[in-house]
């Protein structure tokens, strides 16, 4: 392979020697940015109209643009929201919201995982006969609306005398918590190499030793994407807040809720955004800091393993 | 694989029992004992306390009869068609268009997902805001000299339900963005550069070979959006209340106003039985065609 | 005569890391040419931007000629056979080898023609009704030979095609594919780090290493005189025996306390002086009586016998470095025996110690 030189082109294709002609590429890219532009205005329209109504005042709310920065800056809607303003029975802003958001969401999140991680491994590995039959059920249960089965557990509730207390909604929320947990977490431990669970019954370890020595710290990702699910989807929910609690439990949402749309009163917006923005912060926050793990959480609950 | 664990004495595996009393409680008392005591009590006339007389169908004749109920269903129908329909291209599209290696990739996956993390409340309201025809997006517009421009869906009976969908699809395309990309990254390279050796130009590539490739992926995300837009209530709550008059009443809603706010326990129960039905016609074929099949396989 | 591919230096970064640097090749019609290297080397890279799929950063490559640097796969006359073999699941044999047809507007009676030709060559003509999942691993390979074959190209490109299925039928498919090229007689490019499925297939052997061809020739040259101590380790299993030595006028090379003429040894480069490798495979190490008949033999000590039914295999060492040799599977031999080796110079290879080139 001495031959150096380039051997003739028969076609008359003039040498292209040297960067890539700029053909048509660009137009494609044109297109794609431009669509992925026009629709992140769609998306960041609302979070930006939230933000700069927030720290607005009512007059120059009353006269400016929606879309407008604020001329005068204040952060007064935002106190306003936190400590003052009213959620029904009482004046005493969303921060009691916030903080009742927060008694409801830590020991549920603790509790539904507890539960399901458990059961998950219970599943994986050490199956038993019939243990198929209650999964299938609780998968297919994941589907049935909850307005179907909520009068009854009202009932039940009661007659255990939890209804309108705090375990009572944590308990809803753990049972409702439970088939896409359990789902995790059960395809989580089927992926533990079967050898190494033999192992460890060779080694004499019994069901609860397995778990907390080897299998829950080998799932200690899907630990932390269980927490990322449950925190957001707990903190968010409206419906079993406003049936399982009392009024001066309301979880954040409901009180959010009523902040805006009670009729009474003047309307001010800029508290009202102050107020959605606050009770949006904490799963926003954690949206933000996960990144990929919500991602995949949301992705691993979606498309069944 | 062989089942290692299973034992033939009932207490050998007892540990593994104890650990699933939650599920097998969850799974017998609650999703089946409460389901069906709601589907029998459908069939009395509860008002403020479950329990009255056996009326039959009774309760399904006087749903049906009700105006409310049908537009809640009516609305339910068309917001459901469209959300699918939208949220499926919509989230196609952007799934492929960030599967083209762009620049920037993990910041606008941050965009287009970011409301997925908030509430529907939230959601609900932001857009009843922006859709707020005295200060929202109707008065930006106008102030920039387009004096006639009317877009105050959330105040028309007729469009109310078009509002409620823009602020759905805000909330949901992310994720249905999210699935699709991972159908998209899960498809074998070379498939892509065979086409391209063959000449198949990408569009088409994309609908001969790529789409049908992603069957599954297609028939989840449609269960999942399905069982969520039955489930639509927050977000009404939110933004409409379900007006204006009854123009985005929801079934959900209905359900609850029955049960806790006017007192009509049957009809509640009888409309969420209605409820349970429309998911059963979408669970079914799914599980025959997800499970039925793989034994096949 | 034309070559039928030509590469001319050709270069690919990937941001910093330089794939493939600076490349030459030239491939003759109707060639058998392999690309041989571990993963890394940058073999599938090349093949990559011969066929379109990647852009390289400089350089040009000619097709038949025609300089098709920067020309869409589908107009550069190749067809592509994958490892993973990327059938197009949904659609029928017969839709896989027609879609790219089709789509080229290609008239349907032509189509038909080509594709039944391409199901006698290949034998697939019952399968045509089928779709992939219904194939064996062998018959998939086959439809992706097909898709390739019914576009009518000079030039056949080949990614890692064999190495998705098992032994045996990987055997069988190799000689079909080497009775194939014999059939069509069409220039194939064929990636693999197979060294046995090179050696059997190609007429020869490009063995590449960090983006750069170590040495191209026939599997004969590549075995008998490997351009470089790296080619020479790489081909042969157990790979080649490297003493180290010193070669001195003679010319003669000190290895092991005996000086060894090299009167017969066939030099490449002649009068150099100094520290060498002495290079010498296994298999042309001989024992027992052939041992002392051999111009040089050594006393060893069996460390590790490792018998493999047609040959035995021994481990041992020649003052501290590791020797390894061939035995008749029929011998006697257990670990702590004292044998007798010996072997032939002119069957071996010298490399310096510098750049580790053929001496």
């Amino acid at each position: 392979m001495a031959d150096q030189t380039a051997p003739a082109p028969s076609r008359g294709i003039a040498e292209a020697v040297g960067p890539r002609p700029r053909r048509a590429l660009s137009v494609r890219n044109i297109v794609i940015y431009g669509i992925l532009a026009l629709l992140s205005v769609y998306y960041l329209l609302p979070i930006w109209v939230m933000i700069m109504t927030s720290l607005k005042g009512m007059p120059e709310i009353q006269m400016g643009n929606i879309f407008a920065p604020p001329v005068e800056l204040t952060f007064e809607p935002w106190i306003r929201a936190w400590s003052s303003v009213c959620t029904g029975l009482t004046c005493e802003g969303i921060s009691t919201g916030f903080l009742n958001s927060v008694i409801i969401t830590v020991p549920s999140v603790v509790l539904s995982i507890a539960v399901a991680s458990v059961n998950g491994y219970a599943l994986s590995l050490w199956r038993f006969r019939g243990a198929n039959v209650f999964f299938t059920i609780l998968i297919i249960g994941a589907f049935i609306p909850y307005q179907v089965m909520i009068y009854p557990i009202v009932i039940i509730l009661r007659e255990i005398g939890l209804y309108g207390d705090l375990a009572g909604l944590v308990l809803v929320h753990t049972v409702f918590g439970m088939p896409i947990l359990t789902l995790l977490f059960r395809n989580d431990f089927y992926s533990v190499p079967e050898e190494l669970f033999m192992a460890a019954r060779i080694d004499g370890a019994g069901f609860w030793t397995i778990f907390l020595k080897i299998m829950a710290p080998m799932a200690l990702p899907m630990f932390v994407v269980a927490v990322i699910l449950q925190s957001t989807a707990i903190w968010n929910d409206f419906l079993f807040g406003v049936i399982f609690s009392t009024p001066q439990n309301y979880p954040m949402t409901v009180q959010l809720n009523n902040i805006v749309n009670s009729v009474q009163g003047v309307r001010e917006y800029n508290v009202n955004m102050a107020a959605t923005l606050l009770s949006g912060l904490v799963p926003l926050t954690i949206y933000l800091v996960s990144g990929k793990l919500f991602v995949r959480g949301i992705a691993a609950g979606a498309v069944k393993g | 694989m062989p089942d290692i664990a299973s034992r033939r004495s009932l207490v050998k595996n007892l540990n593994a029992k104890i650990a699933a009393i939650p599920m097998m409680l969850t799974a017998t008392v609650v999703f089946v004992g409460c389901t069906l005591w709601t589907v029998v009590y459908s069939f009395t006339n509860s008002r403020l306390l479950p329990g009255g007389d056996w009326v039959g169908l009774a309760q399904y004749e006087r749903l049906w009869g009700t105006r409310r109920w049908l537009i809640s269903v009516e609305n339910l129908a068309i917001y459901g068609f469209l959300m699918l329909v939208f949220s499926l291209v919509i989230g196609f599209l952007l799934a492929a268009i960030i599967d083209q290696r762009i620049r920037f990739e993990d910041a606008f996956r941050t965009i287009f997902l970011y409301p997925y993390a908030l509430s529907f409340i939230v959601t609900g309201l932001v857009w009843q805001w922006l859709l707020n025809p005295e200060f929202g997006i109707q008065a930006a517009v106008r102030s920039m000299g387009f004096e006639t421009f009317a877009f105050d869906p959330l105040y028309n009976s007729d469009l109310v339900l078009y509002g409620v969908i823009v602020a759905g699809l805000w909330h949901g395309t992310g994720l249905v963005m999210c699935l699709m990309l991972a159908g998209l990254r899960g498809i074998d390279e070379d498939v892509w550069k065979a086409s391209r050796v063959d000449g198949i130009p990408a569009w088409k590539t994309y609908i001969f070979i790529v789409i049908p490739m992603m069957r599954p992926v297609f028939v989840t995300t449609l269960v999942l959006i399905t069982a969520s837009i039955i489930k639509l209530y927050d977000l009404v709550i939110a933004q409409t209340g379900g007006g204006p008059g009854l123009s985005s009443e929801v079934p959900a809603k209905f359900v609850f106003d029955a049960m806790f706010v006017s007192q009509n326990l049957a009809q509640g129960f009888a409309a969420s039985t209605m409820m349970l039905v429309a998911v059963i016609f979408v669970i079914i074929p799914w599980a025959y065609l997800e499970f039925g099949g793989k034994k096949r396989g | 005569m034309q070559p039928s591919v030509s590469i001319r230096n050709l270069k690919l970064d990937f941001g910093a890391i330089q794939v493939l640097k600076d490349l030459n090749l030239d491939i003759g019609k109707g060639e058998f040419l392999v690309l041989l290297g571990s993963s890394g080397c940058g073999k599938s890279t090349l093949l990559n931007c011969i066929a379109g799929l990647l852009e390289p950063t400089d350089g040009s490559i000619f097709i038949n000629g025609d300089n098709v640097t920067w020309a869409e796969p589908s107009e550069r006359g190749i067809g592509m056979v994958f490892q993973s073999y990327a059938l197009y699941p949904q659609m029928t044999v017969k839709g896989n080898l027609s879609f790219g047809l089709k789509n080229a507007r290609v008239p349907k009676d032509e189509i038909e023609r080509r594709v039944a030709r391409a199901a006698d060559i290949l034998q697939i003509g019952p399968l045509l009704g089928r779709k992939p999942a219904a194939l064996s691993g062998g018959q998939r390979q086959r439809v992706a030979i097909g898709r390739a074959l019914v576009r009518d190209v000079e030039v056949f490109l080949f990614d890692e095609p064999l190495s998705n299925l098992d032994a045996k039928l990987r055997a069988e498919l190799r000689v079909e594919l080497k009775r194939l090229h014999n059939n069509l007689g069409n220039t194939m490019i064929y990636v693999t780090h197979d060294q046995v499925e090179a050696m059997t297939l190609a007429d020869r052997i490009a063995i590449m290493k960090g983006g750069l061809v170590m040495q191209l020739g026939s599997p004969a040259e590549i075995y008998g005189r490997p351009a470089k101590k790296y080619v020479a380790d790489f081909i042969g299993s157990p790979s080649m025996n490297f003493l180290p030595g010193k070669l001195r006028a003679g010319p003669v090379v000190d290895v092991a306390g005996q000086s060894i003429p090299l009167d017969a040894y066939d030099f490449t480069r002649k009068g150099l002086e100094g520290d060498v490798w002495f290079g010498i495979r296994p298999e042309h190490v001989a024992t027992g009586e052939a041992a002392a008949a051999c111009p040089v033999s050594y006393e060893l000590k069996a460390e590790l016998v490792k018998p493999m039914g047609a040959e035995t295999l021994v481990w041992s060492s020649i003052e501290g470095t590791p020797f390894r040799f061939r035995m008749d599977g029929h011998a006697q031999v257990a670990a702590g025996d004292i044998l007798r080796v010996g072997f032939d110079p002119v069957r071996a290879s010298l490399f310096d110690t510098v750049e580790e080139l053929r001496v």
